[in-house]
């Protein structure tokens, strides 16, 4: 099993590889089946949004280490129309319905840091990273 | 991979498989109004056990099903989320609100039978 | 789940040749008949350790002989380490000291102690064998001071890292202790939470009622937090999610023992109270919990009257 994955996002069914890759990944690292599934779902989220919104981009996954504690880590890029108001976007004011905007308020909760980088016309880069309790 | 879908009385019982595309819900979301009008059914139970991953769109798409298959007069029971995906889907924030659910199969065929009794 | 076990090998590379002038070669040098002497004197210094080891009153949970024997082996470790420039084999064996002396009592500052002190023997030792020739005794100094310095923190960090690990372990154990999912019925589940609750525990409960729901296919969830003494915001919303879940999984939740200062912190999260289900004490609602699973309760005394 690599430590390191990379899934090209084109179509629905990536978003199913990427985010399968990535919970095995994740248990390979010694994640719980609970936090597993949580990391699957936020790389699902952010496939989705790839999908959706650019058509085309990448997602990379790969178990990452410091002094203490090690996790996972996800980017989800892509070079897509970027996302306008970034604070809108991550802002939480959505109902649960989830049918507004791109989830990522919801992403946020699921890990443990998160990263947004945006630019209109050129696309849009979000790092998640996750930490083992 | 198209979703089977069984018939088991006079409930629908439509089995997820665990690599469920987008593309397979819509088509699920097809089949089920279809199914439900042709054989005429009273209730429909969605088994999603084998689910790894419930996100927002899966759950958009289970809500309209259960809200379609509504307006035919039936009722619709998701049965078998995993304790993991429930964790995670409330962290996420989606409800599944105005869902019926329930724990497995059986769960959900014993509150199909009651309420087709119960309703006059 | 990854464990992390290793044991201490004892491979080396026993010569070392080194090319090029230069300071570093000096080092090198100086390092190997450092070592050398250390090998020589090892009898001497090991006992010379042990000794100071028990003046100072340190390890008093292990006997004379103990102590020697794992002197002895720290010392070898301490020896090689300086000798090979490498510390993973002393890191390993730092973990496992400590995984045999912490269930003995051994505190973190005898271990800080003990590695000082045998930096500091040794530092005598070279010291006595140098005091004729200052300018060696400084070059030898210099080279042993960095590498001493850096094995006295490796064994010291090793042994915090692997108390801390016990601790954490110890934690979770309480925990999962302390949150016991009661099946009271079939298809009927109560957890009483009392005490404090953080972010992790209340995310453990979670997860142990979620999966107590599954196991025990209950219906219906009494949660009890008559004995919570505070609840922030986090903590609300993890009951709040925790009322969902459990729906998802087809449970109704029943919350009792709610004082009026949680209500209010549920009121300001932006809980609708009217569409939780609260009774007021756990009694109230295992009595509740029994009518929708419909179970009629009827006191022996009318039961008894009726025959």
């Amino acid at each position: 099993m690599p430590k390191s994955i990379r899934v090209q996002i084109h179509s629905d069914k990536d978003i199913v590889s990427a985010r399968q890759e990535g919970r095995a990944l994740a248990l390979t690292l010694g994640f719980s089946h609970t936090d597993s599934t949580l990391i699957a779902t936020a790389i699902s989220e952010l496939a989705r949004n790839i999908v959706t919104y650019a058509r085309r981009g990448e997602i990379r996954i790969r178990g990452i280490a410091n002094s203490s504690r090690s996790g996972i880590q996800v980017i989800a890029s892509d070079s897509g129309p970027g996302i306008a108001n970034v604070r809108l976007a991550l802002q939480d004011g959505y109902s649960t319905s989830g049918s507004l905007g791109l989830g990522l308020p919801g992403v946020k909760r699921l890990v443990d840091e998160f990263e947004l980088d945006s630019t209109v016309g050129e696309g849009t880069t979000v790092k998640i990273k996750k930490w083992k309790s | 991979m198209e979703v089977p879908v069984l018939k088991q009385g006079p409930f629908l019982i439509a089995t997820v498989q665990a690599a469920l595309t987008d593309d397979d819900l819509i088509q699920l979301r097809a089949a089920m109004i279809e199914r439900v009008v042709t054989s005429r059914s009273q209730g429909v139970i969605i088994d999603v056990t084998a689910m790894d991953v419930m996100d927002s769109f899966a759950s958009r798409t289970l809500r309209e099903i259960a809200q379609m298959i509504r307006l035919r007069g039936a009722d619709t029971v998701i049965v078998g989320i995993q304790p993991e995906v429930a964790f995670a889907m409330v962290q996420l924030g989606i409800s599944l609100e105005g869902v019926i659910t329930a724990l497995d199969l059986e769960e959900g065929l014993a509150y199909l039978q009651h309420k087709q009794k119960g309703v006059t | 789940m990854v464990k992390e076990t290793e044991r201490a090998e004892r491979s080396s590379t026993r010569t070392q040749t080194f090319e090029g002038a230069g300071p570093e070669m000096g080092t090198a040098v100086l390092l190997r008949e450092l070592v050398a002497h250390l090998r020589q004197s090892r009898t001497q210094l090991r006992e010379e350790w042990a000794r100071r080891i028990t003046e100072a009153q340190l390890l008093t949970a292990m006997n004379k002989d103990e102590i020697f024997a794992e002197a002895t082996a720290v010392y070898d470790q301490y020896v090689e380490a300086l000798e090979t420039g490498t510390f993973e084999a002393l890191q390993a064996y730092a973990r496992s000291l400590s995984e045999r002396i912490i269930p003995r009592g051994v505190e973190t500052h005898e271990v800080v102690g003990i590695v000082l002190l045998l930096r500091d023997v040794l530092a005598r030792s070279l010291f006595a064998k140098y005091q004729t020739d200052f300018t060696k005794l400084n070059r030898i100094l210099d080279a042993y001071e960095p590498a001493a310095n850096r094995i006295a923190n490796t064994v010291a960090v090793g042994f915090v890292q692997e108390r801390e690990r016990v601790i954490r372990q110890q934690q979770e154990a309480i925990r999962e202790l302390s949150t016991p999912v009661l099946q009271v019925r079939e298809r009927l589940l109560i957890l009483p939470i009392i005490g404090v609750i953080d972010p992790h525990r209340a995310r453990q409960l979670t997860e142990q009622l979620l999966r107590g729901i599954r196991t025990n296919r209950a219906k219906v969830v009494v949660i009890d937090i008559t004995g919570v003494a505070a609840m922030d915001a986090t903590v609300a919303n993890h009951l709040v999610q925790t009322v969902e879940a459990s729906r998802l999984l087809g449970a109704t939740v029943i919350v009792t023992g709610l004082s009026p200062e949680i209500a209010q912190t549920l009121v300001t999260i932006g809980v609708e109270l009217g569409k939780m289900n609260t009774v007021g004490d756990l009694q109230g609602g295992i009595e509740q919990a029994e009518r929708l699973l419909g179970y009629k309760v009827v006191p022996i005394a009318a039961a008894t009257a009726t025959t």
